[in-house]
C-alpha cells in the first residue's frame, strides 16, 4: 500500500480492535493501554509525521525477494522454536507454575490492593516497570534531541492574530473542544488514582492527559498551548517523574529493605505499600504524560513555524 | 411490566442495530465522500444512541444506567462534531460535492 495516510489509519483500526480482544480476554488493563496508545497518540504521532514528510510513499528502491525470503526463514524458525513450547493455556507451562501463583495467591495479604496487575506491575515488577520508565524517558530526550525546535519568543498579539483569524472556521470544534478536555483532564486524574482499585495506573493516566492537552494545541494552535504549558516544565516534569520513581527506590534502600521495596516506607508494610505504589504511579504518570506532551510539540513544532511565517506573510 | 419493558427495550436496540446496517450499507454504496459521511454520521449517533437507550432500559443497577448515559452524552457531543470537522477539512482541501447535473444521475 502507497498511501501512508490508509496504512496509519489501519494500524489505528488494528489497536482498537486488539484492545477490544484484550477486554474478551479479561485484560482490561491492557486494553486500556492498547486503547490510548495503540489507537490513540500513536496513530496520532504518526499522522503529525506524515503530514510533514508527504502522504505517498516513495517507489522502493530495495529488491523485495529477498526481504521475503529472510522474512520466511525467520519466520518458520519461529514456528519451529513454539513446538516445543506448552500449549497454549496448558496449567503445567512454567509460567503457570513459577511465580504467578504468588503473585495471585498473595497479592491482597502483602500489598493490600484489590487490582492484582497493579500490585504486580507496581510492586512485584517494580523494577522492570522502572526499566520501561527509563525507556519512555530515554525516547522523549531523544526525540527532542533530533527534533529541537528553537522555540521563537512570539509576541502574544501575534498569536491572537493568527488564532483569531481562524476563530470563524474552528468556531464548533473549539466550542466542543473546550467543553471536554476539563473532563478528560479529570478521568486522567481518576484512571492514574483509581489504578489501585480498578483498571488504570500511571501508564494510562499519563497517555489519557497528555492526549487532553494535544487536542487542546490541535484546536488552539500550537503557540496557544505553548502559552499554556510551557515546554521547559514539560520537559523538567519528564526528568521528575524517572527521579521520584528512582528516589523511592533509594529511600527504601536507606531504610533497609530491598530497593523498591515498599514495606520499609512505613510502620505499618501494608500503608508503606500503598504510598510505595502511589509514588511510583505518580512518577510513571507525570514521565509518560510529559514525553507525549514533548514528542508533540517537536513534531508539530516544526510544521506550526512555517505555517506561521506563512500567516504572517499573507497579511 | 417487565415484559412491556423488555420489548421496548428490544425495538429500541433492533432500529438501533437496523441503523447501523444501513450506515454500512451507505459507507459502501453512496456515491461520493460527503454522502458516505452522512451515513456514518447516523450510524455514530443515532444508531448508537437508539443501541444505548435500549440498553438503558435492560440495566439492573442505577450504576450502570449513569455510565450509559455519560456514554451516550459523549457520543451525542463528540461524533456529530467529528463528522462535521471531517467535512468540513474536505471541503477546505478542494473536494466539491458531486452534485446532481443533467446528463449525471448522481448515484
Amino acid at each position: 500500500m502507497k498511501d501512508l495516510f490508509a496504512v496509519i489509519m489501519l494500524a489505528g483500526m488494528y489497536g482498537l480492535l486488539s484492545a477490544s480482544f484484550f477486554v474478551t480476554m479479561d485484560a482490561v488493563d491492557v486494553a486500556f493501554t492498547e486503547a490510548s496508545v495503540g489507537a490513540g497518540i500513536s496513530t496520532l504521532l504518526m499522522l503529525t509525521t506524515i503530514s510533514m514528510t508527504g502522504r505517498y510513499e516513495n517507489t522502493t528502491r530495495h529488491r523485495p525477494m529477498l526481504a521475503l525470503v529472510v522474512v520466511f526463514v525467520t519466520g518458520s524458525l519461529l514456528i519451529y522454536g513454539t513446538l516445543d513450547m506448552p500449549y497454549f493455556g496448558s496449567a503445567q507451562a512454567p509460567i503457570q507454575l513459577h511465580v504467578a501463583p504468588h503473585y495471585i495467591n498473595n497479592s491482597m495479604s502483602e500489598i493490600g490492593i484489590p487490582n492484582i496487575v497493579t500490585s504486580a506491575l507496581a510492586s512485584y515488577r517494580g523494577f522492570d516497570t522502572f526499566g520501561e520508565v527509563v525507556v519512555i524517558f530515554t525516547a522523549g530526550v531523544a526525540v527532542w534531541a533530533l527534533l529541537m525546535v528553537n522555540v521563537q519568543r512570539r509576541k502574544n498579539t501575534e498569536i491572537d492574530d493568527a488564532n483569531n483569524s481562524t476563530h470563524e472556521q474552528h468556531f464548533i470544534v473549539r466550542f466542543v473542544a473546550k467543553m471536554l478536555i476539563p473532563f478528560i483532564l479529570l478521568f486522567a486524574l481518576y484512571v492514574q488514582f483509581h489504578g489501585d482499585y480498578g483498571p488504570g495506573g500511571g501508564f494510562q493516566a499519563g497517555v489519557i492527559f497528555a492526549a487532553a492537552i494535544i487536542l487542546y494545541s490541535m484546536v488552539f494552535g500550537l503557540n496557544t498551548a505553548r502559552r499554556v504549558i510551557s515546554q521547559p516544565i514539560v520537559q523538567l516534569l519528564t526528568a521528575a517523574g524517572v527521579l521520584l520513581y528512582g528516589s523511592v527506590g533509594i529511600v527504601s534502600l536507606l531504610s533497609g529493605g530491598n530497593f523498591l521495596d515498599y514495606n520499609v516506607l512505613s510502620a505499618d508494610p501494608i500503608a508503606g505499600q500503598h504510598l510505595g505504589i502511589l509514588l511510583i504511579e505518580l512518577g510513571v504518570g507525570c514521565t509518560v504524560a510529559s514525553v507525549m506532551i514533548l514528542i508533540y510539540f517537536n513534531f508539530s513544532g516544526r510544521k506550526n513555524d512555517r505555517e506561521l511565517e506563512e500567516h504572517k506573510e499573507t497579511t | 411490566m417487565d415484559i412491556v419493558i423488555a420489548v421496548v427495550s428490544a425495538i429500541f436496540l433492533l432500529l438501533g442495530g437496523f441503523l447501523c446496517v444501513t450506515g454500512g450499507v451507505g459507507i459502501l454504496r453512496f456515491p461520493d465522500f460527503y454522502t458516505r459521511i452522512h451515513a456514518t454520521g447516523v450510524t455514530d449517533t443515532l444508531g448508537a444512541g437508539l443501541i444505548l437507550i435500549g440498553l438503558m432500559l435492560q440495566v439492573p443497577d442505577v450504576l450502570v444506567l449513569v455510565k450509559l448515559v455519560i456514554i451516550l452524552l459523549m457520543t451525542l457531543f463528540i461524533n456529530p462534531v467529528a463528522t462535521h470537522a471531517l467535512a468540513q477539512a474536505a471541503l477546505k482541501s478542494g473536494l466539491s460535492p458531486l452534485l446532481q447535473s443533467k446528463n449525471h444521475k448522481g448515484g
